[in-house]
């Protein structure tokens, strides 16, 4: 990509050791509950166990394996372990097998490991269900999980609906945990910069946590020097766009999960799905992950003729050479080949669905709407697209594209969308539309929405005497998105002369065809830039205060080594693929390494899903 | 120094024995010690002393006296006996006074006198009475063993965990045995006594003779009153020393032994390396010489100490000897070793004037060796600082050097504090640089829970004072100082010293303690930890009742969304309640839409959904009400629709209700559903062609089509055909699209002569480039000739 950094980024810190930490934690964990045992492991912990730790290790005196389910599971074993995540529900899912063991009068052993910690609310549903006293709980601080060398993931998708819907800051205290943790291997971070009420919030647990455990890492030498909390409710817009960088596409294609994808017959060519492995590692998708998919084809049509050169070199080798050949290329060129035809297979079948939704139509509409122009047509084209069903989830991250950029739909427009879409899509959806509303997601504009008025509700709601709304009222408050106006006082909307560049690309926009510079990762590059804070005080106050920044004996430029040029970037409430594009080319071009460390990565579909009432 | 020896009595070949004066006792004490039971706490501790206890008739001005002094006969503390009569006194390890009473009562004060508990030694000794009682100290901690009236053993290994064992009886005990001791070993406690000539083991299960280690005869007739260990650790001699009246005797394992002639009546103290001797007037320590000094302070001897410090006292008389002494023990290169002894036995001694002639010694030799490792040399200095500082009269700890090192500075330090010395206890802290946490803040901490206790001072002051004192030393737990004060019932203190704590979580359970719950709540929310609100939250759930409680989340939006959260998952109505109380009827209604899930029955259902439409009036939220209000008409419908046609209806959307109509050929019904829901005219012909279009329905669509202009326009026609491969069809539509469509619509259809032409008409050359790139050269030539003509003439003008 840009030709032009000044120096090479430094190499991303080896992430392995956190693998290596939870496996062993985990071994010990299951060590503690000796003799043979049958194993209960939670759904979604599934996929991240498989990336620490293959089923040899799981089965460290462990007969069966058996997921946790809504229904009652055949385990015949003395001994019974689950390995949960710390929710009610799933309390109350090993309340049941314990009170029916006792019902039938059965004695076992319940062992309950919750990860990454637990909490008191589920002792509190142990208790209730009177079970407390026939279990025993662990914990297996399993907090981060790296997926790639400069991705860890939480894989706490559940942290977004909990926190900024629910107003549970339970998780909180996990995020500060993961930050001391990462700290205590990584750190000691030198300069700490972040926005948004979580983020604070988790600074100033984990400093309390520091404080507390007195370890200083006097004498280490950091390999990671900066680090900046982001709440990913500053910057929605972002997360809602389409994605067109290949892996942000890819993504939202086939959805990748922990880091590997199922790639479907339609890919593979055959009748059966592969699962691939989706990181720096495959030598292919590294090349283009982070590519406008745009180019993406150029280049596998390239790389497909390169490598058919190298397979041609056979003719004319003699014996020895080919011998050579077969025992030191072949081998990786078949895995090249193998890797090429599943990339080709996957842009083929992205290319069938982009084109046949319109998808070119829908990114004008996207790009219209973040430009604040032609609101009126792009409201049309939503609306014809609930109509013909073209998909619950695009249609809502459409409404809700349109309500953020706007500030708010006009009441008669916000009315009748929703009114379409309940007709479109089902009933049920009526408490969505609550969800988002109360998220600030899909809203609607108030009518002469002035400080007065805010003020003439505020001060009603004082007579009331329930200081809690007050607070409910700020909130609505502090989710206006006053996006306009950020965009415009960060030039977030690119003003290129010609067509924008999107082999060579000048900038981060780039991840969004040339269209828009991803919101939050312009605030990380002026905040590096600016080491602080000063000169942003009116986005700041646009985006509702809440920033902080900290540099605790950082050495000045130049010294500190690459420490200082390493950057944790921790999105609180999930990142995009297409975020982490804009940021790698941003390290590119400064010549420093971002490192990510998000909650789950997310998309704009899985908000939209968080955002649903689960029936029942 | 001549005299130096004066004092030492040899006992058998290697062994000497000194007794010196610790202190002029300050007592005044005007009573005979055997008129009073005595106990001295080991370790140098204190004294406490009860006297007139032997008078039985009890008329309040005869009240027995407990008193308790410090080792150099100050008063600490006194208060006259009201409780039953006493038959032994004892301390435990940690100094507090165990008052044994004769029916088995074992009261337990602090050495301020200050009552803590009581516990009884159980009703087989209430029954027969306590004849006599010991306390002893185990690895466990501190012991009672209690010799009843039945003349039998009851113990306690330990009386913080009070279990009594009733020791089997002894055969042929009729009387009281005439001397008798516990043991432990290996863990096990044992009785060792003597009946007669004989001595008794009396371990849990028998009673067994042993063998005796020496015997001694030491000619006296009476019974001596007391007998007592006196060895000094890792010595070869074993020694007892045995008190009569009149008379103490050293006694080992030689024929020989020392007497001494006792002027008054006095009491011996078990040290681990000797003896202390208690009188009236004066007391005493008599312990064995340990080797290090025997080898400097023997006369005539030849060891290297002895000539070190000969040296060095030359040295100072600038005489030349000193060269002649250091050249020996220099030839013999034992100038080390000699050091080695100076710095030990410098310990050994209690006179300051002999530790410094010692210590100088030790440094003067120092000087002639290349690396001496100077830590034995400074900490000795250090050690001997400290030793001579709670030796002082006024503070009364008269410990010796051996015993410092077995009590550890740590525990020194805490009985220190037990005496309430602080500035003393901080003092060495910081002499001997021990860590903040480990000393000074822990001493600084104890100081608070005493200063706490000081009912004169206001709380304003006592905070004040506290705060000014202790800052932010780390290691201080204000919470903890904060318990204290409000176990001494001082809540207000309490909360004030909280304040100081920095941590809120631990405010968190004192606050809850003291019923402070609201504040509590508010801590537990700024301490971030969500555990900790949940605590909280259930804490008040039990305490309040439940519109209080209600009430106190409300205000609490952190708390109340745990609670929500919890609720959500585990007690659902009583999320309605909480919804009831605040009058949210938004969430109420959602809450009601939410439970419509989960009923069977459409009955149930439509109920639920009813009230939620009730509750969405109530809230003003008229649009949710009637989108509610349409579902419940939907549901009603389809009900009907699914009895009459015998087909899923239900949970169907309205979309899929009509367009699932159309397919099965109901035309009337969807037209129906059209009107009631006021279905848009643009969802319904969307609708409607792609419905009929499924159904392959291509007469019924162009009928739809000519029915009134379409408000969709004629594409979705042309597009829908071309979906489901209809090109026929989809070309009957295609003339009908607008002109700005008809280009494309043709180019659907695969008409491109006639998008050719369209895209000519309208002199729009991107139409045109779009129709040319569709064109194969092979099959459309012609067209392509026509386009580029009419491109390049466009371009021209």
């Amino acid at each position: 990509m840009a030709s032009t950094a000044r120096r090479d980024a430094p190499e991303p810190p080896d992430f392995g050791i956190l693998k290596r930490l939870a496996r062993d934690q985990l071994i010990y964990l299951l060590e503690q509950l000796p003799g043979r045992k049958d194993l209960f492991i939670e759904p979604d912990l599934m996929s991240p166990l498989d990336r620490i730790a293959n089923v040899s290790v799981l089965k460290h005196e462990v007969d069966k394996l058996y997921r946790v389910e809504n229904r009652p599971a055949p385990s015949t074993s003395d001994q019974l372990c689950f390995l949960v995540r710390p929710r009610v529900r799933t309390m109350r899912y090993i309340a049941d097998i314990v009170n029916a063991d006792k019902m039938s009068g059965r004695s076992r052993k319940y062992k309950i490991i919750f990860s990454p910690q637990k909490f008191y609310a589920c002792e509190m549903v142990l208790e209730e269900e009177g079970v407390f006293g026939d279990v025993t709980c662990d914990e297996w601080s399993f907090y981060l999980l790296p997926l790639d060398e400069d991705i860890i993931s939480m894989e706490l998708p559940e942290f977004f609906r909990d926190y900024f819907l629910e107003g549970d800051h339970r998780w909180i205290n996990s995020v500060a945990r993961a930050l001391q943790l990462l700290n205590s291997l990584y750190g000691p971070f030198s300069r700490v910069y972040g926005i948004g009420r979580c983020a604070k919030m988790s600074y100033e647990l984990w400093r309390d946590l520091e404080e507390e455990s007195e370890n200083d890492g006097q004498g280490r030498k950091p390999e990671i020097g900066n680090i900046f909390l982001m709440d990913r409710d500053m910057d929605y817009v972002t997360a809602l766009c389409s994605q067109v960088v290949y892996e942000g596409l890819v993504d939202d294609t086939f959805r990748i999960k922990c880091g590997s994808v199922d790639f479907g017959p339609e890919v593979t060519s055959s009748d059966k799905s592969i699962k691939v492995l989706l990181n720096a590692q495959d030598k292919i998708f590294s090349q283009i992950r982070n590519e406008h998919f745009s180019s993406v084809f150029g280049f596998l049509s390239q790389k497909s003729r390169n490598l058919q050169a190298q397979y041609d070199r056979r003719q004319g080798m003699d014996i020895k050479q080919m011998k050579n050949f077969v025992s030191q290329e072949l081998k990786g060129l078949k895995q090249e080949h193998r890797l090429l035809s599943l990339h080709i297979g996957a842009c083929e079948s992205i290319m069938k669905k982009k084109t046949k939704q319109d998808f070119q139509e829908m990114i004008k509409v996207e790009h219209a709407l973040l430009e604040g122009f032609d609101i009126r047509e792009s409201t049309s084209f939503i609306e014809e697209h609930i109509d013909r069903q073209v998909s619950p989830i695009e249609s809502l991250r459409l409404m809700c594209l349109l309500s953020i950029t706007e500030n708010g739909l006009i009441p008669k427009d916000y009315r009748s969308l929703k009114t379409q879409y309940l007709q479109s899509y089902g009933p049920e959806h009526l408490l969505t539309f609550h969800n988002l509303k109360r998220i600030g997601l899909l809203t609607e504009q108030a009518a002469g929405e002035t400080l007065t008025a805010v003020e003439s509700r505020v001060s009603k709601l004082v007579t009331d005497r329930a200081a809690g709304k007050i607070t409910d009222a700020f909130n609505s408050l502090a989710k206006k998105s006053n996006f306009r106006a950020i965009s415009k006082k960060l030039s977030l909307i690119p003003r290129v002369d010609g067509e924008y560049n999107l082999k060579m690309p000048p900038d981060m926009a780039y991840v969004f065809s040339g269209a828009y510079t991803p919101l939050s990762c312009k605030i990380v590059e002026q905040v590096l830039e600016r080491r602080g804070w000063q000169g942003l005080e009116e986005v700041v106050r646009l985006l509702n205060g809440n920033e902080f920044a900290m540099a605790d004996g950082a050495p000045e430029d130049g010294a500190g080594g690459d420490a200082q040029r390493v950057v944790v970037a921790v999105f609180l409430g999930g990142c995009t693929f297409s975020e982490i594009a804009a940021l790698r080319f941003l390290g590119k071009e400064r010549g420093c390494r971002f490192i990510f460390l998000t909650t789950a990565i997310t998309s704009s579909a899985r908000m939209m899903e968080a955002m649903a009432e689960a029936k029942a | 120094m001549d005299c130096y020896t004066a004092n030492w009595n040899p006992l058998g070949e290697e062994a000497f024995y000194r007794k010196f004066e610790l202190y002029t006792m300050e007592w005044g004490l005007k009573e005979d010690l055997r008129d009073c039971l005595v106990a001295a706490a080991p370790y140098g501790g204190p004294i406490a002393l009860l006297k007139n206890n032997a008078r039985k008739e009890k008329s309040p001005s005869t009240r027995p006296l407990l008193e308790i002094y410090s080792a150099s006969g100050l008063l600490l503390a006194s208060i006259p006996w009201k409780s039953g009569q006493l038959v032994q006194l004892g301390w435990t390890a940690s100094e507090d006074l165990l008052c044994i009473q004769e029916d088995g009562t074992v009261l337990i004060y602090n050495l301020f006198c200050e009552f803590k508990r009581h516990f009884s030694m159980g009703n087989e000794v209430l029954q027969n009475h306590v004849l006599e009682a010991k306390v002893f100290h185990t690895e466990y901690g501190t012991g009672v063993a209690i010799l009843t009236g039945a003349h039998r053993f009851s113990l306690t290994t330990n009386i913080d965990d009070l279990k009594l064992r009733r020791m089997p009886e002894v055969p042929g005990l009729q009387k009281p045995p005439s001397c008798w001791a516990v043991l432990t070993q290996d863990r096990v406690t044992i009785v060792l006594l003597a009946v007669g000539q004989d001595l008794y083991l009396l371990d849990n299960t028998s009673c067994s003779v042993v063998d005796k280690l020496c015997e001694f005869n030491s000619t006296i007739r009476s019974p001596p009153k007391q007998m007592v260990w006196c060895t000094r650790p890792r010595s070869r001699q074993r020694a007892v020393v045995v008190a009569w009246d009149r008379q103490l005797m050293v006694a080992g394992d030689s024929t020989e032994c020392i007497r001494f002639v006792l002027d008054e009546d006095s009491y011996l103290v078990p040290e681990p390396d000797g003896v202390r001797i208690l009188s009236r007037t004066s007391h005493e320590f008599l312990h064995e010489i340990p080797e290090a000094s025997q080898e400097i302070f023997k006369i005539a001897s030849m060891a290297p100490g002895a000539l070190l410090l000969e040296a060095q006292k030359e040295y100072e008389k600038e005489s030349q000897k000193a060269d002649e002494y250091l050249r020996e023990i220099k030839d013999q290169k034992l100038l080390p070793e000699a050091v080695s002894q100076c710095i030990e036995a410098a310990g050994y001694e209690h006179e300051p004037e002999t530790q410094k002639s010692l210590l100088r010694a030790a440094s003067f030799g120092k000087c002639f060796i290349d690396k001496f490792p100077p830590e034995s040399f400074v900490r000795m200095c250090q050690d001997l600082r400290v030793l001579n500082s709670i030796r002082d009269y006024q503070i009364g700890i008269p410990l010796t050097f051996t015993q410092y090192k077995r009590l550890t500075v740590e525990v020194l330090l805490d009985r220190l504090v037990l005496r309430r010395l602080y500035p003393l206890a901080i003092r060495i802290c910081e002499y001997l640089r021990l860590p903040e946490i480990q000393g000074v803040s822990r001493i600084l901490a104890h100081w608070a829970c005493y200063k706490v206790q000081q009912k004169d001072k206001s709380d304003e002051e006592v905070a004040y004072a506290i705060n000014q004192k202790l800052g932010d030393t780390p290691g201080i737990s204000y919470s903890e100082i904060a318990a204290r004060a409000y176990d001494c019932g001082r809540t207000e203190l309490a909360i004030k010293l909280l304040e100081y704590e920095p941590r809120s979580g631990e405010q968190v359970p004192l606050l809850l303690k003291m019923k402070r719950s609201k504040l509590a709540l508010s801590k537990a929310i700024e301490s971030g930890d969500t555990d900790l609100v949940y605590t909280v939250v259930l804490h008040l759930k039990n305490e309040l009742n439940r519109g209080t409680f209600f009430m106190t989340l409300q205000n609490q939006p952190v708390a109340l969304s745990l609670y929500r959260q919890f609720c959500k998952h585990q007690e659902r109505e009583t999320l309605k309640d909480l919804y009831n109380q605040d009058d949210n009827h938004q969430e109420l209604g959602n809450f009601h839409v939410h439970s419509s899930y989960s009923e069977k029955r459409i009955e149930g259902r439509v109920g639920a959904l009813q009230n939620a439409v009730d509750e969405y009036y109530k809230a003003k939220n008229e649009f949710a009400a009637k989108a509610t209000e349409d579902q419940i008409k939907l549901l009603r419908l389809q009900r009907h629709l699914q009895e009459d046609f015998d087909k899923p209806y239900l949970d169907l959307s309205l979309h899929n209700t009509v367009s699932t109509l159309i397919q099965d050929g109901h035309h009337k019904k969807a037209e129906q559903l059209y009107r009631d829901f006021k279905i848009p005219d643009k969802r319904y012909w969307w609708l409607k062609i792609s419905a009929l279009a499924t159904r392959g329905d291509w007469e019924e669509m162009e009928k739809f089509s000519k029915s009134k202009k379409s408000p969709i326009g004629y594409l979705p026609f042309v597009e829908i055909a071309v979906k489901h491969h209809n090109r026929y069809e989809a070309k009957k539509y295609a003339p009908r699209v607008t002109p700005e469509q008809r280009v494309k619509a043709f180019i659907l259809v695969g008409d491109l002569e006639q998008a050719a032409d369209a895209a000519i008409e309208h002199k729009n050359e991107a139409e045109m480039n779009l129709v040319l790139s569709k064109c194969s050269a092979a099959t459309d030539s012609a067209v392509m000739e026509k386009l580029n003509r009419a491109r390049a003439q466009l371009l021209k003008k």
